[in-house]
């Protein structure tokens, strides 16, 4: 409703503005050509005298049959001189002014007819009185013209202004009920229910688009939160019931002393190993989340990955392997300093584990416009194509068997950390061996 | 040496408690944040092990009360909550190291020796010995038995961090933190084969063995007894 008045009153305003521009020029320009005739005339009568003048007028007049142009003149007690008027007007008695007046012709039909006329006296020196004026039909037919459209401009625009802003705000209010109906669905438990879109692109399917994404988190999240629960009771259950068992076992073979306290350790390191894939679940849970996102800071990216290849070297030179490295200086991305050591500290731990011995492990830090890259490759049998989105989730094996120490939890948490820096992680085929490669975004 | 546990935990409070004796320490303990304020003001401590969730107040509270009464009592954080934040948190609020459960009895042996080291201001030295072993922070020299030893840079930082914790155990998380300023704990053996390149330089062709494991804790420089 206030948009419609607000509407109407601008398009008033607009209007308005434009008939007192136009219609004022036509005004002003019959004016000043009355204006400039009279002075004109005043000047003949001053240099050459009233003979001259009144020969003037009646030249004047004769050309003036229909009295577009008005001419009188008049003895100061207004007796005719000269002219195409019959009589001096009585409006223009008294002081020199401007008159509006009606004047009588006739029409192209030999009718007689009364017309709209606009004049100006003047009192010429010795007190002779003059008068000068125009015809104004035409003029006041453009007028009228122009008034009109005026007028019908501002009824149609108020018209459809009016109906315009009814159906967009029908539609505005249908959209938004839309969405309205949606959010009431999901709370009533309809999890898997979206926004409307109907792709016409604008701010409400964006809107639309936008709340879909933010219930894709929601429910990824949550689907997060429940594999965790599972992760933790489905592979925490065997080794727990393990280490119950090898304890109860014990206990019934009447154990001596030295048994007793090779039992215990070897309980403590079962424990340890428990912690660790605990620890590990519950890190992967906490990168997945993007709380961490909040804590970025700018990390020297070169740094970290020449600290972790350091660390990992000696590791590798056990198994006569070697680090080739091209990491470029300098190069800083927002993140989690720690957790991008232990990203690349796990791709070394599997790049090492299944690298043969002499083999070769290639490390590349660059930078270019799209943002940092990082690749780390092996020279190991890789991970076969249709394996790879296995190899990523958790407690995922190439071999189904659990027997081969870690927790399958590495490529995991080196996934989730990933997504925590909104950077992509492929896994290619290094020919021979595995290629991982990580692509961080620009820095805004 | 007299250790405060404050830890509503009984159970857990109890073994910790248990353990510490056994080590020679003399242990109080108190199951609330209020009683445990008490106690650490009105008695003297050489160590207070503080957990974070207490009923009805955060362990950081206590910690900031005594720092701002003037009481410098090393402080070793207990916590459930083992975010980087809460690490950072738990620092600021004037703990001196932080460790998250569940943990292991002998890293949080390891790290409270190393709190209790660290207030005697031992920080200050440049020279460090152990039997024939030497080593000079300024001339960044390693000698045993009158020899130099060639190490290379954070071969060196990591015999300096033994040992400044000469005598003590020192788990692979405490190594990774001191020596390489990262946090978490290092699974596999990747510790392991750094020490085991230290020991091939320090204590290969030397006698006795300084550099030496810990089962199930960590490593220890010291002479064998």
């Amino acid at each position: 409703m206030i948009y419609m008045a607000l509407f109407g009153t601008s398009v008033c305003g607009v209007l308005g503005f434009e008939y007192w521009q136009t219609a004022r020029v036509i005004a002003e320009q019959t004016d000043t050509t009355i204006e400039v005739e009279t002075q004109g005339l005043a000047e003949h009568y001053r240099e050459f005298g009233l003979a001259q003048l009144i020969f003037v007028i009646k030249e004047r007049a004769r050309n003036n049959p229909n009295l577009q142009s008005i001419y009188l003149l008049t003895t100061p007690e207004f007796k005719l001189l000269a002219g195409n008027l019959s009589a001096w007007p009585d409006q223009a008695k008294g002081e020199p002014k401007w008159i509006n007046f009606q004047i009588e012709t006739t029409d192209t039909n030999g009718k007689k007819v009364e017309r709209p006329a606009r004049a100006q006296t003047f009192i010429l020196p010795d007190s002779f009185h003059l008068l000068v004026g125009r015809e104004m039909t035409e003029r006041q037919k453009i007028q009228a013209l122009i008034t009109n459209a005026l007028i019908w401009g501002l009824v149609l625009t108020l018209i459809l202004g009016m109906f315009g802003g009814f159906l967009m705000s029908r539609h505005v209010l249908s959209r938004i009920e839309a969405i309205n109906r949606g959010s009431r669905a999901i709370l009533d438990g309809d999890m898997q229910r979206r926004m409307p879109v109907t792709g016409s692109h604008d701010e409400f399917d964006r809107l639309s688009a936008n709340l879909n994404a933010m219930l894709d988190q929601i429910e990824h999240l949550m689907s997060g939160m429940r594999e965790v629960t599972n992760d933790i009771a489905h592979d925490l259950r065997s080794p727990i019931n393990r280490l119950r068992t090898r304890l109860e076992v014990t206990l019934l073979e009447k154990p001596g002393a030295e048994t007793l306290e090779k039992v215990m350790h070897d309980t403590i390191q079962e424990a340890d190993a428990i912690l660790e894939t605990f620890n590990a679940i519950l890190d992967i849970a906490l990168a997945e989340s993007g709380v961490l996102r909040d804590k970025f800071e700018l990390v020297d990216i070169t740094e970290v990955m020449q600290d972790a290849v350091e660390l990992y070297e000696p590791v590798a030179a056990e198994k006569n392997q070697t680090f080739d490295c091209s990491i470029s200086e300098n190069l800083g991305i927002q993140g989690n300093r720690n957790l991008l050591f232990r990203l690349f500290a796990n791709l070394f731990d599997n790049a090492i584990k299944y690298t043969p011995d002499k083999g070769a492990i290639t490390v590349d830090v660059s930078q270019d416009k799209n943002g940092v890259t990082v690749i780390v490759a092996d020279s190991g049998p890789g991970i076969p194509p249709e394996q790879r989105e296995k190899a990523l989730q958790r407690f995922a094996r190439l071999d189904s068997s659990r027997t081969a120490p870690g927790s399958g939890l590495g490529l995991a948490l080196v996934a989730a950390i990933t997504r925590l820096h909104n950077a992509t992680l492929k896994l290619e085929d290094n020919e021979p061996g595995l290629r991982v490669v990580l692509a961080f975004p620009q820095n805004k | 040496m007299r250790v405060l546990v404050i830890e509503d935990d009984e159970e857990a409070a109890a073994y910790m408690a248990k353990g510490l004796k056994e080590q020679g320490f003399v242990v109080d303990l108190a199951t609330t944040g209020p009683d445990g304020l008490a106690l650490a003001t009105a008695e003297t401590y050489d160590l207070l092990i503080v957990d974070r969730m207490l009923p009805g107040m955060d362990g950081l509270v206590i910690v900031e009360a005594l720092r701002k009464s003037d009481n410098q009592t090393p402080v070793l954080f207990l916590s459930a909550l083992g975010q980087v934040d809460d690490r950072v948190k738990g620092l600021q609020a004037g703990g001196d190291d932080y460790l998250t459960k569940p943990y292991a009895f002998s890293e949080l042996l390891a790290r409270i020796e190393a709190l209790l080291r660290r207030g005697k201001g031992v920080s200050e030295q440049t020279t460090f010995k152990v039997a024939d072993l030497e080593l000079d922070l300024l001339k960044r020299s390693v000698t045993r038995g009158g020899q130099d030893i060639d190490l290379q840079p954070r071969e060196f930082k990591l015999l300096e961090y033994l040992m400044r914790h000469s005598g003590q155990v020192v788990t692979r998380t405490m190594l990774l933190e001191g020596v390489w300023d990262y946090h978490f704990d290092p699974k596999t053996n990747v510790i392991d084969v750094h020490i085991s390149r230290l020991r091939q330089k320090i204590d290969k062709d030397f006698n006795p063995p300084l550099l030496q494991t810990v089962r199930g804790a960590g490593y220890s420089l010291r002479e064998p007894t």
